[in-house]
């Protein structure tokens, strides 16, 4: 006999929600209220005390917000989730959920910019530091590993190189010292990998990207993975010992493995760091994720036809994506994505920085912006616009190359995409005779 | 709270409250293969009034050590040396599924140690689908996704979790998961083998209640309601639209229960 569990696709429309039991309303009803009433002085007391599950303030709760969040949590697998204000605090509300000052965090160094500039610059002010360590050099994450490492930290799919991340390997290397693997999943979406079913231990996502997918409001989530052992542990005071600042809770002895992280990410990071999302950003981005696997589909069959036809392109020097099978880390995306690997897709144009620069101003459908994951397709040529400061050696250390042009497939029709990109190229070779 | 039973050591949660044995005393009993956390919406409850809470991991679940017992008349014998590890004479026992079975056997055994009985998701017998059993003697997953199947009502195959940002079907799957090798199986083998419900009802001379869900699949309410009509004075609530799980999935109304009668 089978469970009959709801599948991926019908927890995206359905999951965390019912009609709402006030209205009858069929679409998840958006709670632009800051507070809620309590019955009596017994009901506060008991939300206060988390005697029973409920909404305070929309800081630390709201109900649109956690049908957003119960549906993601159920999608990843995971046992519970937090969304905020953005992908950013959603790193770094799980940071500081379980790290003090003196803390070290190892952590790839193929990581979104703003997180690298977070571990870098930012949380050295605040005592805790990282260790970059390339996400293929499995040797080297355990070398970096040390007695006050309390975090590994990675992307599936890292950023800029597309390199996949052995989310096994890595999470063994990390439970090994009793510390939790965190990912960032944003460029996958649990509808390519649930990187919790591969060892991890917490997911986050920039929902702002394909979970939302349409470009108009950002957000991000942690999602607990339920399974990392904290009391095993004992590297983790915030989730283990009483907790002065919540009437001496032990989140561990309370909500257990299960639930510990994300009681206490809720009852402490967003009441005192306050990260909250509006319940009008959950609600558009719930209205993005009820199509997330049809989307998918589309932006997966959308990239084949792209990668077929720049890797055919004269105008072309290079083609890198994990789903091409000269991709150093091919197979391995193979076995942890096999729907495919996302629709980044890094290339090199000939004739270096002046062509990228002159393809990028020539492109007519695809958008010329700093984002990712949108419907629509986005371009992007690092050496003119976000790495502009840098020269070409610089820019090798960064992982890139002065031709390199980074392009996140939209869900148009392909051939128009192609067309584009053909008469961009034709642009680029007027300019600068590269080709011509 | 730790607790050394029998000489091993016993984990047990007290609401976030420091344990008063003086005060009226409840024990909280899991189900098979689960552990305290299935508790939390009731026991905090209890906890800021006035009651003195041991909400227990059985041996060898959650973070308690001890041998894994065989048979619920010895997870019944074991509940006394629990109230004598927490300096307690007489305590309420509330029971879910495998749990309520145990306690239900401890009150008809050791009637001077349980002062009222509270029976959820209960039924004299709990027979136990072979495909089940077998999926938890080999320790396979499916296991977990049968247990969160049945035992979650039509609701609660959506989700809604009671408390913000928790994710109802998975986390009781994980729940499930972290428990040790063997231990679901070995706990609904001994659901299995269970006969004396009928016997042991007949026994029980403590204030008992039994709280069924509408809809529950894996212990229907007819069950429950049986069991309830074969302990004397027992009274009954069926909770609307609830499955197995109802602590979790209609936690409020389950402590509303648990209220009225403790």
């Amino acid at each position: 006999m089978k469970p009959k569990l709801f599948q991926f696709d019908t927890l995206s429309l359905h999951g965390g929600q019912r009609p709402d039991p006030a209205t009858g309303a069929r679409a998840v009803p958006i709670y632009q209220t800051t507070s809620y009433v309590f019955n009596d002085s017994d009901h506060a007391a008991a939300l206060f005390n988390l005697e029973q599950g409920g909404h305070i303030y929309s800081r630390i709760s709201n109900p649109t917000v956690a049908v957003l969040e119960e549906r993601i949590a159920a999608l990843e697998g995971g046992t519970g989730a937090v969304a905020t204000a953005s992908g950013q605090s959603a790193l770094f509300l799980s940071l500081l959920t379980l790290l003090d000052s003196g803390s070290h965090i190892v952590a790839s160094a193929s990581l979104y910019g703003g997180s690298i500039n977070l571990l870098r610059h930012t949380l050295p002010r605040f005592g805790i530091t990282t260790t970059f360590v390339h996400p293929r050099d499995l040797d080297g994450v355990r070398k970096a590993m040390r007695p006050e490492t309390r975090l590994v930290f990675g992307e599936v799919i890292g950023n800029p190189g597309l390199e996949i991340l052995d989310l096994e390997a890595v999470s063994a290397i990390a439970h090994e010292a009793e510390v939790p693997l965190l990912i960032d999943a944003t460029f996958n979406t649990p509808y390519l990998c649930q990187p919790l079913e591969w060892g991890a231990d917490l997911v986050m996502h920039s929902v702002t990207k394909w979970m939302g997918g349409h470009g108009v409001a950002i957000g991000g989530i942690v999602v607990e993975g339920g399974r990392f052992d904290w009391e095993a542990s004992g590297k983790f005071p915030t989730i283990t010992e009483p907790y002065e600042g919540y009437h001496g809770i032990n989140f561990a002895e309370e909500f257990g493995n299960t639930h510990a992280f994300a009681m206490r990410a809720r009852s402490e990071g967003m009441r005192d760091f306050g990260p909250a999302m509006s319940p009008q950003n959950a609600f558009y981005l719930l209205q993005g994720l009820e199509t997330l696997p049809v989307r998918m589909d589309r932006h997966l069959a959308n990239t084949e036809k792209v990668l077929a036809f720049l890797q055919e392109s004269e105008d072309v020097v290079w083609v890198s994506h994990p789903n091409l099978s000269e991709h150093p880390d091919h197979a391995l995306a193979k076995k942890q994505l096999p729907k495919g690997a996302g629709s980044m897709i890094s290339f090199g144009i000939r004739g270096g920085r002046e062509s990228g620069a002159a393809f990028i101003n020539a492109v007519q459908l695809a958008s010329h912006l700093a984002n990712v994951g949108d419907a629509k397709t986005l371009v992007i040529h690092p050496a003119t616009t976000t790495h502009a400061q840098m020269d070409a050696e610089a820019m090798e250390k960064a992982g890139m190359t002065e031709d390199l042009i980074r392009l996140s497939v939209g869900m148009e029709d392909s051939g128009d995409i192609i067309d584009d990109m053909k008469q961009a190229f034709r642009a680029a070779r007027k300019v600068t005779g590269v080709g011509a | 709270m730790k607790l050394q039973v029998r000489g091993a050591e016993t984990f047990a949660t007290t609401g976030g409250r420091p344990f008063g044995p003086k005060q009226p005393t409840v024990v909280f009993v899991h189900g098979a293969g689960m552990n305290r956390i299935v508790w939390y919406l009731q026991t905090r409850y209890f906890a800021h009034h006035g009651y003195a809470v041991l909400a227990v991991d059985l041996p060898q679940h959650g973070r308690s050590g001890g041998l894994l017992l065989k048979s619920v008349q010895d997870l019944a014998d074991w509940i006394p040396d629990l109230l004598d590890a927490a300096g307690v004479e007489q305590a309420a026992l509330v029971g879910h599924s495998m749990g309520s079975l145990v306690a239900l056997e401890s009150a008809a055994r050791h009637p001077g140690r349980v002062s009222k009985l509270a029976l959820l998701g209960a039924a004299p017998q709990m027979p136990v689908h072979p495909d089940l059993l077998n999926a938890a003697n080999a320790d396979d997953p499916v296991a977990y996704d049968l247990i969160m199947d049945w035992g979650t009502g039509p609701v609660g195959h959506f989700g809604r979790h009671p408390v913000p940002g928790i994710s109802l079907l998975p986390g009781g799957r994980n729940l499930l998961r972290m428990e040790g090798s063997g231990v679901l199986g070995n706990d609904l083998g001994l659901c299995n083998d269970y006969q004396s419900g009928m016997e042991s009802a007949d026994k029980v001379q403590c204030p008992t209640l039994v709280v069924c869900g509408e809809v529950d699949r894996m212990t229907p309410a007819k069950q429950g309601l049986k069991l309830c009509g074969a302990i004397s004075g027992a009274e009954s609530v069926v909770v609307p639209k609830a499955g197995h799980m109802m602590m979790i999935e209609h936690s409020g109304e389950t402590l509303a229960a648990l209220k009225g009668f403790l």
